[in-house]
């Protein structure tokens, strides 16, 4: 939650953009993010964004379940209510085999879902700031965030240098709000430290 | 670009080296080996190497009717693999000849007329069961998947003369699936059904499983992903194979990473079943094998198949590692040889044994798939020319 100062340029092809990207991160700015109208195939790589560890937690999802269903099973079975079923023993390991596969898939499928709502910010009725409404149409919209070392005019000269257009600076919130869109305007209001919209 | 094939000098020499070891085998094995053992372990090593060079050809004919194009860039590797298949084809007859016809080997228990005789369970099957049948069936099978595979190499060798327009492309991939469609009528009808039953189940005449056909045929397909791959990766080092890349080696690793977990669900649902329901006609395969001497061999299966592929091959990284796929290449096809191993020798030779006679003759097999492999793909130029999906695959990623 902070509101920060960016400037923001926009590209109305892929391969204006790739780059532009190379350059902009050559010259030391600070790529805040790029938004596109649809998956841009190894911007990520361009923009030099690390490696996700979504697998990572999908493999500990997946154990968890493990876990779960293997010992709650044999609890139910052998502490908690023992039957004779079909003489079958008190620990029939392949019986159990499909539930705790069953459970690994769920638990690893559930929990990987709500890390990825979690780490890309993604829930009903989760605001983010708007940088351009043409994001979604039909141009290519990257937002480079002004911290205290960049000089404002410099970059944007750099940036109509490198091929984009319609530049222009916005003062916004950086992360996300709960609620409506005309609340960014209060927050912006309330954040004392908020610089001076340009 | 190097694009003709020459075979190195090392290569060839240990072709003929693992040849030779596989024909010393034989010929101390004729004399000195139980005939049991013998024909038990000729026929392990022929039902598993023809099915895993025929795997290449059904991975040409399931690409090509999926239309996958990522494949294009090596795919005269397999064709060069898919031509084993008349050769190792004939050894397979001549082996099933020598089983059923005649001899005595003691490795399928219903050529003995005697004992089916007196065994109401052989009597009922012996429509099935006979060597006529067998022999009718393996000769057929087997012509046809020769026949697929020499068709669908000849037609990829003559389609490099014709020339480069929108008219051509269109009738490769027509004809392409036409041909792959109709193997794998062929394929499914025999390797998906009954063609492991009439080589592999047959040797315990009295048990039967719905799950052994497609059990077989995922182990066959997986060792025959992991044969391809360790021939792509050899020509990549040799410098050959221009437009193969880490992408296309992180899709192999891909395929041998889930058809290992797809083998695990066969193997277990086979097994989880007939344990259920523990029926004493079911249950007469899995006694020797799980509660018998066969035990360490029948877990130690599951531990190099699974646990194994599954934990290694996991990550991303190891998928794209050219050492680690070809370590797990070898640890895949050696793992399911041991699997044919411990479906035919309980059977038939029953006690526990250090296969050193199987393993001598599995050597000659590998020997002779190294020289076919490596003359066949001297014989055309090692990337298709004018096959329209040739640029996905050099475009391919993943």
């Amino acid at each position: 939650m902070a509101v920060k100062k960016f400037v923001v340029g926009s590209f109305g092809d892929e391969a204006v953009l790739f780059p532009a990207v190379k350059k902009v991160r050559t010259a030391g700015y600070k790529i805040h993010d790029i938004y596109t109208p649809f998956p841009v195939h190894g911007l990520d790589h361009a923009m030099g964004l690390r490696e996700t560890s979504l697998h990572t937690a999908g493999f500990v999802y997946g154990i968890t379940g493990t876990t779960t269903a293997l010992s709650f099973m044999s609890w139910v079975f052998n502490v908690d209510w023992p039957l004779n079923i079909g003489g079958k023993p008190h620990f029939p390991l392949p019986a159990f085999i499909p539930i705790t596969f069953e459970l690994t898939v769920l638990f690893a499928a559930v929990g990987m879902v709500m890390t990825f709502c979690y780490l890309c910010q993604l829930m009903p009725g989760v605001k983010k700031h708007i940088f351009n409404p043409r994001q979604t149409d039909d141009k290519f919209v990257m937002v480079i965030e002004v911290t205290n070392r960049t000089k404002e005019e410099e970059l944007k000269s750099y940036l109509s240098g490198v091929g984009a257009e319609d530049i222009n600076t916005q003062v916004a919130e950086a992360g996300w709000w709960y609620g409506r869109f005309d609340q960014e305007e209060n927050l912006l209001e309330l954040d004392p430290a908020a610089p001076v919209k340009a | 670009m190097k694009d003709q094939f020459v075979v190195p000098a090392r290569l060839r020499t240990t072709s003929f080296v693992l040849m030779a070891i596989g024909l010393l085998t034989f010929v101390i094995g004729l004399f000195a080996a139980d005939t049991t053992l013998f024909w038990a372990g000729l026929l392990q090593n022929s039902a598993f190497f023809t099915l895993v060079v025929l795997a290449s050809t059904f991975f040409i004919a399931a690409t090509t009717l999926a239309q996958g194009g990522w494949q294009m860039s090596f795919r005269r590797v397999m064709e060069a693999i898919s031509m084993a298949v008349p050769v190792l084809a004939i050894i397979m007859v001549i082996v099933i000849g020598f089983l059923v016809i005649g001899h005595k080997t003691g490795v399928y228990a219903w050529t003995d007329a005697n004992m089916v005789a007196h065994d109401e369970v052989l009597k009922s099957k012996s429509a099935f069961l006979s060597t006529g049948f067998v022999m009718t069936a393996t000769v057929i099978i087997l012509g046809l998947w020769s026949f697929f595979t020499i068709r669908l190499r000849k037609m990829s060798i003559q389609e490099d003369g014709w020339d480069l327009k929108p008219e051509t492309g269109k009738r490769i991939l027509w004809r392409g699936t036409v041909w792959c469609g109709g193997f794998m009528v062929v394929y499914v009808l025999s390797v998906g059904s009954t063609t492991p039953w009439i080589w592999l189940m047959n040797i315990d005449p009295h048990w039967f499983s719905t799950m052994y056909s497609w059990y077989t045929f995922v182990s066959s397909f997986v060792s025959g992903i992991a044969l391809i791959t360790l021939f792509v990766v050899y020509l990549k080092k040799q410098g050959y194979l221009p437009f193969v890349t880490q992408e296309h080696l992180h899709d192999l690793g891909k395929f041998l990473f889930a058809f290992s977990i797809f083998w695990t669900y066969l193997w277990f649902s086979q097994y989880m079943l007939i344990w259920y329901a523990n029926i004493p006609d079911e249950t007469v395969y899995f006694v020797p094998r799980v509660r018998g001497e066969w035990r360490p061999i029948f877990f130690l299966n599951l531990l190099i198949n699974f646990v194994t592929p599954f934990l290694i091959l996991m990550k991303r990284d190891s998928k794209r590692n050219y050492t680690t796929v070809v370590f797990m290449c070898i640890v895949i096809i050696t793992g399911h040889w041991i699997d044919f191993w411990q479906m035919v020798m309980p059977g038939s030779v029953h006690h526990l044994h250090f296969p050193i006679f199987e393993l001598g003759i599995g050597a000659g097999f590998i020997g002779l798939i190294i020289y076919l492999v490596s003359t066949n793909l001297t014989k055309a130029p090692l990337t298709v020319k004018n096959h329209p999906y040739l640029k996905e695959s050099i475009l391919h990623h993943t």
